[in-house]
């Protein structure tokens, strides 16, 4: 997915690396991954894909959720792999894991099945009640102008989970859009709008976390709001940075910088090859 | 019943010009030296169910094996864009494909209702989807228990399914672990089945674990023994995956010459799978060597 890679009409460089208060540089990735992970306190199970969304639940387990377990969408529950894995299919995750499950439970009765507090997702577009685009860019669905991967398990992770997590690396007006190109996975709104099928059993979309802030939603007719800013940001420019007019909440809040012992584990226990820590 | 064969005696056994063949495997246990037998022998006009894509679907589209694709994720894995797909989809060329799309959700529950003969199966995700709308296939029926109308997926009956698997005995016994994928439904919902194998083993190592068995013998046609056959995948306990190899897959398929010669030089330039190993190299297959990690045995005793 390539689509967030070549906006140019950026008002600050967001390559820089931002300061944290002991002026210890973070990435943009270690950001990202530091709030994530908080927003998972008082969760159990998550649904998560590898990369920024394990790691963000690795940090959780030695933090705010030290129960907390991700289901993969390749069956795997409760894996302890000796290093990160490179995909949900990658068979280190399995060696010490708690289960193995076949594709039937892991859609059937986990995600179906409503097992599911929090699942991670990504998307080529989203819109402001949280509705994801994951299957194409353009006007035709038979000759789209460029075809993405499709749903996978998305559909059914919107659908079966309490709440979806949103991590998005750049926010612009490119991903953050007022119309949806194709309506892959549904939020709440959608899907309360439409005729026929089961309602979802979640929220959606609950938290969409970006490079420069947070935004929160949590009644079904909600629109995404901007809650939070990290420091240093102005908070108009997650608003010029975002398709629709974005709400700002009144409490808009400044994110607390990741604090060194969140580094520390992040880059020294969790991912000290910084294979995702980029 | 001895049901071993060679693979080009299986491929051109059960499979027909016309046929919609499942290849299953998740990332893991995958049949890539069968799909690789089925472009030497030249198939055509085939219609390709596959979850979740990778190498092999690029390759069967520029081998012109496929008129069809069955699908619910068509990236290469977590490897990159496949590029032969997309220029199917996205600019119809050389031709245009006909593809079937569904979430894995849907795939899955199309898999159960072919292999438990129903018509079709609900399924509870659809609501609000652009995929239920622009699918045809995906359809909606009333709740005769009073609840609202839910959407329905159609059975999915392979005419050939084919798996891959750790080992199965010379009957058709199919063990596996790791990530097991949607394979046994895809196994019981086919016409026909071939499974290859890393090795074949005796009877009595499948009677010693049966819970292991994923699929029974009584619906296997044919067991080949292919070791190595899934690589680029991995195979639990037998090697790793060889993730550059996809990665170069999706960068080489950028350009559809290069697909072409790849495809000449590297699967019709070789008489089977084994001579396609040895075009990488032993040396090649260090990388993927593995630990070994065994499980406790458990105990099956029963009644003395």
């Amino acid at each position: 997915m390539t689509l967030s890679a070549h906006d140019t009409t950026e008002t600050r460089s967001r390559d820089e690396p931002s300061e944290t208060t002991s002026s210890d540089v973070v990435t943009s990735s270690e950001l990202l991954t530091v709030h994530s992970a908080r927003a998972l306190a008082g969760r159990n199970v998550v649904f998560a894909g590898h990369g920024l969304p394990t790691l963000a639940v690795s940090l959780a387990q030695h933090t705010v959720a030290p129960d907390i377990e991700i289901v993969y969408e390749s069956g795997v529950t409760g894996a302890r792999p000796p290093v990160m894995p490179r995909s949900i299919s990658d068979s280190i995750l399995v060696p010490g894991a708690a289960s193995v499950m076949p594709m039937t439970h892991l859609f059937n009765y986990v995600l179906q099945g409503q097992r599911i507090d929090v699942g991670f997702l990504g998307a080529a577009q989203v819109d402001k009640f949280g509705n994801l685009n994951s299957t194409l860019i353009g006007e035709d669905w038979e000759h789209p102008d460029s075809r993405l991967p499709g749903s996978g398990g998305a559909i059914e992770a919107m659908a079966g989970a309490a709440e979806i997590f949103l991590v998005m690396r750049r926010h612009t007006p490119r991903t953050f859009v007022e119309s949806l190109d194709f309506v892959t996975s549904p939020g709440s709104k959608k899907a309360a709008e439409a005729e026929v099928g089961s309602m979802p059993a979640g929220s959606g979309v609950t938290h969409v976390i970006t490079d420069l802030g947070i935004m929160t939603r949590f009644a079904r007719d909600e629109e995404l709001t901007l809650t939070a800013v990290h420091p240093g940001v102005d908070p108009a420019e997650a608003v010029r940075q975002t398709g629709w007019n974005l709400q700002v909440s009144t409490d808009l809040e400044t994110t607390q910088p990741p604090t060194p012992d969140e580094l520390a584990l992040l880059r020294e226990t969790l991912d000290p090859t910084r294979i995702y820590l980029r | 019943m001895d049901k071993t064969m060679s693979l080009p005696q299986a491929i051109s056994t059960y499979l027909r010009n016309g046929d919609t063949v499942a290849l299953e495997g998740f990332g893991h246990i995958v049949p890539v030296a069968a799909a690789h037998e089925i472009i030497r022998q030249g198939f055509t006009d085939l219609v390709l169910a596959r979850m979740s894509c990778d190498v092999i679907v690029d390759q069967l589209l520029g081998a012109n094996c496929l008129k069809g694709l069955i699908s619910s994720f068509i990236a290469n894995s977590s490897a990159g864009s496949l590029h032969e797909l997309r220029r199917r989809i996205e600019k119809s060329d050389p031709e245009p494909l006909w593809f079937d799309e569904y979430s894995h959700g849907g795939m899955v529950a199309r898999y159960q209702a072919g292999a438990s003969k129903l018509p079709f199966q609900p399924i509870a995700s659809y609501r609000g989807s652009d995929l239920a709308a622009k699918n045809p296939r995906i359809k909606s029926v009333p709740d005769p228990y009073g609840g609202p109308d839910i959407h329905v997926v159609p059975a999915l009956n392979p005419d050939l399914t084919i798996i891959h698997a750790q080992r199965a005995d010379m009957h058709g016994n199919v063990q596996a672990w790791g990530m097991l994928g949607i394979q046994t439904e895809a196994a019981f919902a086919s016409h026909r089945l071939i499974v290859t194998v890393e090795e074949i083993v005796d009877e009595a190592v499948v009677r010693s674990d049966p819970n292991r068995t994923i699929v029974p013998a009584h619906v296997v046609d044919a067991v080949v023994a292919v070791p190595r056959g899934s690589h680029p995948h991995s195979v639990q306990g037998y090697y790793d995956r060889d993730d550059e190899f996809s990665r170069q897959w999706s960068a080489l398929a950028r350009d559809a010459a290069a697909v072409q010669d790849w495809l000449e030089t590297n699967i019709r330039g070789t008489s089977d799978h084994d001579e396609f190993l040895a075009t990488l190299g032993s040396e090649h297959f260090e990388r993927m060597a593995i630990h070994d990690a065994y499980s406790t045995p458990v105990n099956y005793g029963g009644r003395a």
